[in-house]
């Protein structure tokens, strides 16, 4: 299931006093404005506030915690590995023993093993996808919600076809002929963030454009371009931080899914999704080689869904108020 | 001697859950079939101290102390059950967006309806039915079947007010709690409620509390009226006695910045702003900003005492501020320039189109150096979109001569030359709006200088301090963000920003309605000084008939797409030629006519 | 209302654009990729002769326009070709029993889970903060991140392995009998599909729940002095449901492809596991079919949620003022 439905508050509360910072954003007017300490008052990055602010909720800090393991698994992993992903060490679908901690999987390998080593490919794949469907989504975004003309309506339709699609069954399409690679499957799951990200952020472009300063910086001359980046795209950066997160969710649980399918990474590889597939028939002879995977994907989704909400909640910060978390 | 109906005693309200404080030891009371004005700018706890005799607050404000007793029974300690046949039945509430108070998805006769049935009014079908129809009849409306099967979408913002009106007066209640129930009407419409609400409080003996930050509006309404100020009540007495004899120094500062058609023209505003809640200092809040203010003021806050019938007010040194002379009698001879004959902008037969609409139709005006025109009209005739095509903001068809210092003017400001687009600069109305809320002050007023200078770096710093400078404002503000800045504050920086292009011509589209009027006050003031110490050409676009007179040396009066009156702003003013105006004179609320009532 | 109807068309327009801009993706994508369509579907199975008969079934030897046309000309008339594995039956013979296995699936999933959900989602806005929001809160996190397959499995094992032993873990449907007859080898696919649903609409109605109890016109109802209970029945409930129109069938849209892996999971024979099957065969007909149905269905509900919006909420019918 994807995350499409998630409306991201975008609106901070009026007067929230002592609210967070803004950001400098002057590269693009090429000039770098400094002034004397004394004259300057000191305020972070927003979306650095943002992070800080939501790491008050425990559900963010959980959230993190979780994640954290897991990336220290993917990360660590491999070099703490008793054995080679692809060794034979005991018979296919063995009870845990001293050999192997956690059994053998289907031919017979070392589970433990395997499970170390298979953090990496989802996670790389995932966050680059997620990149690919970021910069692509909020250029389109962007671009049709400033444009007044046709444009808008032009690319919004087109990304109406792709949404058409669940998107497992679009990258089940794209991978029918071309096969599974791990380039491809990249490059359209990111494709399939794209239009729910544009959709949101030609929702929250609209409402800035409206504003007046744009306007302002139209009057003064300044170019379409540099008003998308330097005055629009300021504004809307703390609801993409937490887009960011919950398409991340989504992006794992896809490519994890697609391995499942045996669509994703190939035998011999050492993939969580992968593994639960190829030993899914000896699930009740050696649970473990199934359900230490699925664990450690649940982990990893469901810490990244916790963390991105903590954010979503400290954007809109009313909660605060209340206490609640 | 008319009886009290309602006493507030003591009211607290807070922020929820931090316990900071919004309104404090408020007391007053009502008296029955008088009209309380409650008035206060921003921050001043107005709507809270309203809403409360409803028991009622929003989601993050609480009621913390306080007594509120109608009839022998106190609002505050009653039952659920009780709470809700007091609320409708004995007090109604009429909000100040009746758009969104009105249920989209239910027709106006079942939402007027329903208040009859649930207070049982009535003993039939047939009476409430009839009920209806009379309600509608006294707000002016027709209660035949098919308008009353309309959504509420359906109806224009003025009959939206008056279906609200309907309602809270159906279930005849003693007390009725206006909450600023005609900020975004027009002129017309608001007179139009306005007398509306003044006959339904003379017909059924109701008790009204008004709700406004606008003098004038109250002042001819109110028979008293009470004056709010971070949070305190400062003054409250018989309307006439407090503009005769105003008691406290923040009443005497509001009179002089409210605009009047006749006597003064200048506007004084209050330096400094209110405080916002949690931090308000010890003693007097307004003492920051009083003229009047001594030591004492800033230490201790001063006790409520009795100046009058039913005057009180808090202030230590009220007897002086009493013995000035009347604010509203002071004369005032300063006049406003007029400009120079040759006009600097010229705008011949132009004809503007929203789309395939046509409205503009056929402008003839002028704008001469060193002279401010005014630009009046009520929303829809025209005045912004005029505005919006000399400025170059306007995207749609436009024909006719528009010409700049004798050239013909490039449509849009973007395809102008730099020459020309820094000459002519537009000010925008909402200052929540137009800036950029993800720059520095800096950054915002750095960007005209980048676009139309090559300074170097201390140059622009220079440029920088000497454009905050202009319009007042301390050089500590340039690191801060608008998020940190007052409404006044932005709104000076919006004008900083135009100045910073070093313009010939400035358009400023109502560049005060979102300003409190003491703000704005400070805003016109500015303006006026700008234009005779720089010499530039402003065109003062406003719907608000009185201000143009501390402004503009020529006016032009507009109505559905067209000029219907031009000329100095004395004479259109004394001696209105065209219909439109006269209507339009008589529609705007001043307090000169309460003035005269003392 | 010409107006309405007007608008009603217009979208139904942009529907079947929208499904045309579809096949010719779907069309691209399978039969006129760059290089030589015919060996990437073969595979290492191609010889000369195999090749050409394949280039023969398929077309492959005409204009793309052509093939394009001819195809189209052929879903639209009902006939998608023939398969390319095993029998090689027509698609849609092959697919009939598979399209009601999968509609029997997901009918159960949206029985149990979307009243439920409505439900829970509802109490959830009205006892905002209190503590059966925040495990709800919790609880929707956690499904929602969960891909389904993991779900799945987790279901697997609690109710079929390790803990009860209530369900089969495998479905082992027999295709000669209908479904109707094997029901106990749809619950712990519906149970799956229904839980990855949950979560979205609970946080639907929350929030449009939220949203109506703190308008300005709910307050109003209360000013006025209107019972607690008529407050919410005549003036949230009615505002409250217009979302509810787009969550359901968005949520069946949803529904149409997420049976993909956990049919493939749960070995059951809809149309989802019939994908997967034809993307590892290259069954180039069946994929297109599929694919095609599940982009119509999508396109389907999304133009009835919208037409039925528009219907339901007053402003929209009555035309902007």
């Amino acid at each position: 299931m994807s995350a499409d439905d998630w409306a991201p508050a975008t609106e901070r509360p009026i007067d929230a006093g002592d609210a967070g910072a803004a950001e400098a954003f002057n590269e693009t007017l090429g000039h770098d404005l400094e002034f004397s300490p004394a004259r300057r008052k000191h305020r972070r990055r927003e979306w650095v506030q943002l992070l800080l602010d939501a790491l008050h909720y425990r559900r963010t800090q959980v959230g993190l915690a979780m994640f954290l393991f897991i990336v220290a698994i993917a990360a660590v992993g491999p070099h703490v590995a008793p054995y080679s992903p692809t060794e034979f060490v005991v018979a296919p679908y063995a009870k845990p023993s001293a050999i192997a901690k956690l059994g053998g999987d289907n031919l017979g390998r070392d589970v433990l093993t395997r499970v170390l080593y298979g953090g990496r490919s989802v996670l790389i794949l995932a966050t680059i996808a997620t990149t690919v469907g970021m910069i692509l989504g909020v250029s389109l975004g962007l671009t049709a919600g400033y444009a007044r003309t046709a444009i808008d309506e032009g690319i919004m339709r087109l990304l109406d076809v792709v949404l058409a699609f669940p998107s497992i069954v679009l990258v089940l399409l794209m991978v029918s002929v071309l096969g599974p690679r791990p380039w491809l499957i990249v490059l359209i799951v990111g494709v399939t963030h794209a239009p729910p990200l544009a959709r949101v952020v030609h929702g929250v472009t609209q409402d800035v454009r409206q504003r007046d300063f744009v306007e302002a910086a139209e009057s003064l001359g300044v170019s379409h371009l540099k008003i998308a980046f330097t005055e629009i795209l300021p504004n809307i950066t703390s609801p993409l931080v937490v887009e960011f997160g919950l398409r991340l969710t989504y992006s794992i649980g896809t490519i994890a899914s697609l391995s499942f399918l045996g669509f994703g990474m190939q035998p011999p590889a050492a993939d969580w999704g992968l593994m639960i597939n190829e030993n899914r028939m000896g699930l009740i002879i050696q649970p473990y080689a199934v359900f230490v995977p699925v664990m450690l994907i649940a982990i990893l989704t469901i810490g990244v869904n916790l963390f991105s909400d903590g954010i979503g909640h400290a954007l809109i910060g009313l909660d605060r108020d209340t206490g609640s978390a | 001697m008319s009886r009290i109906i309602l006493t507030v005693k003591d009211l607290e309200i807070a922020l929820d859950p931090s316990g900071v404080e919004i309104d404090h030891e408020v007391n007053f009371e009502l008296v029955e079939g008088e009209v309380l004005g409650l008035v206060g700018e921003s921050a001043s706890g107005k709507t809270t101290a309203a809403t409360s005799l409803l028991n009622f607050q929003r989601r993050g404000a609480k009621i913390a102390a306080g007594s509120i007793t109608i009839d022998d029974r106190d609002v505050l300690a009653l039952g659920s059950t009780q709470l809700r046949r007091l609320r409708g039945g004995v007090i109604s509430y009429v909000p100040q967006d009746p758009g969104s108070a009105l249920n989209p998805a239910l027709r106006i006769g079942l939402q007027l309806r329903e208040v009859l049935e649930d207070h049982g009014f009535g003993d039939s079908d047939a009476e409430r039915r009839a009920r209806v129809e009379e309600m509608m009849a006294e707000v002016l409306l027709p209660s035949d079947k098919e308008f009353l099967r309309r959504y509420p979408h359906q109806l224009s913002g003025g009959q939206q007010q008056r279906v609200v009106l309907a309602m809270a007066f159906s279930c005849r209640p003693k007390i009725i709690v206006l909450d600023e129930p005609t900020t975004g009407l027009d002129v017309t419409t608001q007179a139009h409620v306005l007398n509306t609400i003044r006959d339904l409080v003379t017909a059924h003996r109701v008790a009204a509390v008004y709700v406004t930050h606008d003098l004038a509006v109250v002042a001819e309404l109110a028979d008293r009226i009470a004056v709010m100020y971070a949070g305190r009540l400062v003054e409250i007495g018989p309307a006439a006695e407090l503009f005769a004899g105003a008691s406290h120094p923040y009443t005497r500062r509001l009179l002089h910045a409210v605009p009047v058609l006749t006597g003064r023209r200048t506007l004084e505003g209050i330096p400094g702003f209110a405080p916002r809640p949690g931090h308000r200092p010890a003693g007097c809040a307004f003492a920051p900003r009083c003229s009047y203010a001594v030591a004492k003021c800033s230490a201790e806050m001063p006790p409520e005492e009795t100046v009058g019938e039913m005057h009180r007010v808090r202030c230590w040194r009220h007897e002086e501020v009493r013995a000035q002379a009347p604010v509203l009698a002071q004369k005032d001879d300063s006049s406003l320039e007029s400009g120079e004959e040759a006009g600097l902008i010229t705008v011949r037969g132009v004809t503007a189109w929203y789309g395939s609409k046509e409205i503009l139709h056929d402008i003839d005006i002028t704008l001469r150096s060193r002279e401010c025109l005014a630009l009046v009209g009520e929303s829809g005739s025209g005045k912004t979109t005029l505005a919006r095509c000399i400025a170059g903001l306007h995207h749609f068809r436009i024909e006719g001569d528009i010409a700049f210092q004798g050239k013909a003017l490039p449509r849009l400001a973007g395809s102008r030359p730099r020459a020309i687009r820094h000459a002519i600069q537009y000010v925008f109305q909402n200052p929540y709006s137009s800036l950029n809320p993800r720059k520095t002050i800096a950054q915002i007023l750095s960007q005209p200088l980048n676009i139309f200078f090559d300074y170097t770096r201390d140059q622009r710093e220079e440029r920088l301090a000497e454009v905050l400078d202009l319009v007042s404002l301390d050089d500590s503000l340039l690191g801060r963000y608008p998020d940190q800045l007052s409404g006044g504050e932005r709104q000076r920086v919006a004008i900083a920003r135009a100045l910073a292009a070093e313009p010939t011509v400035l358009v400023c589209d109502e560049v005060t309605s979102w300003l409190d009027v003491s703000v704005q006050a400070s805003i016109v003031q500015l303006l006026v000084r700008l234009q005779s110490e720089i010499g530039l050409c402003m065109l003062f676009v406003t719907h608000n008939l009185a201000l143009i007179r501390s402004i503009a040396y020529d006016v032009a009066v507009m109505s559905e797409g067209r000029i219907v009156e031009y000329g100095p702003t004395d004479e259109v003013l004394a001696n209105p030629q065209a219909e439109y105006t006269r209507k339009l004179l008589a529609d705007t609320p001043t307090i000169e006519a309460a003035m005269l009532k003392a | 209302m010409p107006a309405l109807l007007k608008i009603i068309l217009r979208r139904v327009a942009l529907g079947l654009l929208t499904l045309l801009l579809v096949s010719v993706l779907v069309f691209a994508a399978t039969q006129a990729m760059p290089g030589d369509t015919a060996s990437a579907i073969l595979g290492r199975a191609a010889t000369p002769e195999r090749l050409a008969v394949l280039r023969e079934q398929l077309g492959l030897n005409r204009p793309i326009a052509t093939q394009y046309f001819t195809w189209l000309g052929g879903i639209v008339r009902g006939d998608p070709g023939n398969s390319l594995v095993g029998t090689e039956e027509p698609v849609m013979q092959l697919l009939g029993p598979r399209i009601v296995n999968t509609a029997a699936l997901v009918v159960a999933a949206a029985f149990w889970s979307f009243p439920l959900s409505i439900l829970i989602g509802s109490l959830s806005g009205l006892f905002r903060d209190r503590s059966f929001d925040s495990s709800v809160s919790v609880g929707s996190l956690a499904l929602a991140a969960l891909p389904e397959f993991v779900l799945g499995l987790v279901l697997i094992l609690l109710l079929a392995v390790q803990v009860l032993h209530v369900f089969p873990a495998v479905s082992m449907v027999n295709p000669q009998l209908s479904i109707w007859s094997q029901m106990h080898n749809l619950w712990l696919p519906a149970i799956t599909l229904g839980l990855a649903c949950v979560p979205y609409i609970v946080r639907m109605l929350r929030g449009s729940m939220i949203e109506v109890l703190e308008s300005e016109y709910v307050q109003m109802a209360r000013l006025k002095g209107m019972r607690e209970r008529v407050v919410l029945q005549r003036h949230a409930l009615p505002n409250a449901i217009i979302p509810l129109i787009q969550v359901i069938a968005l949520n069946l849209a949803w529904l149409a492809g997420g049976v993909v892996t956990v049919e493939y999971l749960f070995n059951y024979p809809g149309i989802g596991s019939a994908l997967v099957d034809a993307v590892r065969n290259r069954d180039v007909p069946l994929i297109q079919a599929i694919v095609l149905l599940i982009a119509a269905v999508y396109v389907f509900l999304n133009l009835t949620a919208d037409i039925l919006t528009i219907l339901i909420s007053p402003r929209l019918r009555t035309g902007l003022r």
